[in-house]
């Protein structure tokens, strides 16, 4: 297949990801904010479908845009944040912009630099499956995955625990 | 197509997120912002996947991490953000300067 078929696609999602994301940290409503992040989301699980990764495309979805996104709508109503008034950017705004300007340019010359020529090849004829990753965690990287089990415990317990109304 | 792509659209991702950490003054859109850093690392690791075809499967297992952690940050970071709105009726960042000296 034509090369600049996933080029094409690449930018489309690459210019609609940088534009929501920039919307996520500019919007005066608190509600758009985290709506705009839905749309960078559902770029990044694109993305991942363009890369050959099908099942974290879905688990990017399920996980990101159907649990936590939620979870955030929620927090910002039972937050009361003021909905649709002023801004929320505070006085130290043009030094977070420059900040995040420098990392942007040290990463970004780091990287191309270090990786000048390396091609991603869209004709491949063994591609990773969901078979394989489904493989992998369970074999090589069962640990690790035992582990984030274990973690997720512990964050269901810990926000129980830190979020309940005590009783006096 | 060249893997570079893919690392300066992360790395644009990551300092977008980073920007809104800094001057964001709402906590629940500090949480936001850091969910764009964690999917910003989640393209790179899954590009590299893609780059190194079937030795680079460790990639995507470990975007999947990369997911599962996020879920449990956010799970605590919200149980913390309500109980500090709980507690003092506002969740502006900067009015939380009870641990500084």
């Amino acid at each position: 297949m034509a090369e600049w078929w996933q080029e094409g696609i690449f930018w489309l999602l690459a210019v609609v990801m940088s534009l929501s994301a920039l919307r996520v940290v500019t919007a005066r409503n608190v509600v758009h904010a985290a709506l705009y992040l839905v749309g960078t989301l559902l770029g990044a699980a694109a993305m991942f479908v363009l890369l050959f990764a099908e099942f974290l495309a879905w688990a990017q979805v399920l996980v990101y845009v159907g649990a936590i996104v939620v979870l955030m709508l929620f927090g910002l109503m039972l937050t009361r944040a003021p909905i649709g008034k002023g801004s929320f950017d505070n006085d130290q705004r043009w030094l977070a912009a420059l900040c995040a300007a420098a990392v942007f340019g040290v990463t970004s010359y780091v990287m191309v630099r270090a990786f000048e020529g390396e091609e991603i090849s869209f004709d491949r004829t063994t591609p990773i499956t969901t078979e394989t990753v489904g493989d992998a965690i369970f074999s090589t990287y069962v640990l690790p995955f035992e582990v984030v089990s274990v973690l997720l415990l512990a964050a269901l317990v810990g926000a129980v625990v830190i979020a309940r109304r005590d009783r006096e | 197509m060249p893997v570079s792509y893919f690392l300066v659209l992360s790395a644009l991702l990551f300092s977008i997120g980073i920007y809104g950490v800094l001057a964001r003054q709402n906590a629940v859109l500090v949480l936001l912002s850091i969910e764009l850093m964690l999917n910003s690392v989640n393209i790179n690791l899954v590009a590299f996947a893609a780059q190194l075809g079937e030795a680079g499967v460790g990639g995507q297992v470990f975007a999947l991490f990369v997911i599962a952690v996020a879920a449990a940050e956010v799970g605590v970071g919200l149980a913390i953000v309500i109980l500090i709105f709980r507690n003092r009726q506002t969740v502006d960042m900067d009015e939380m300067s009870l641990m500084k000296w």
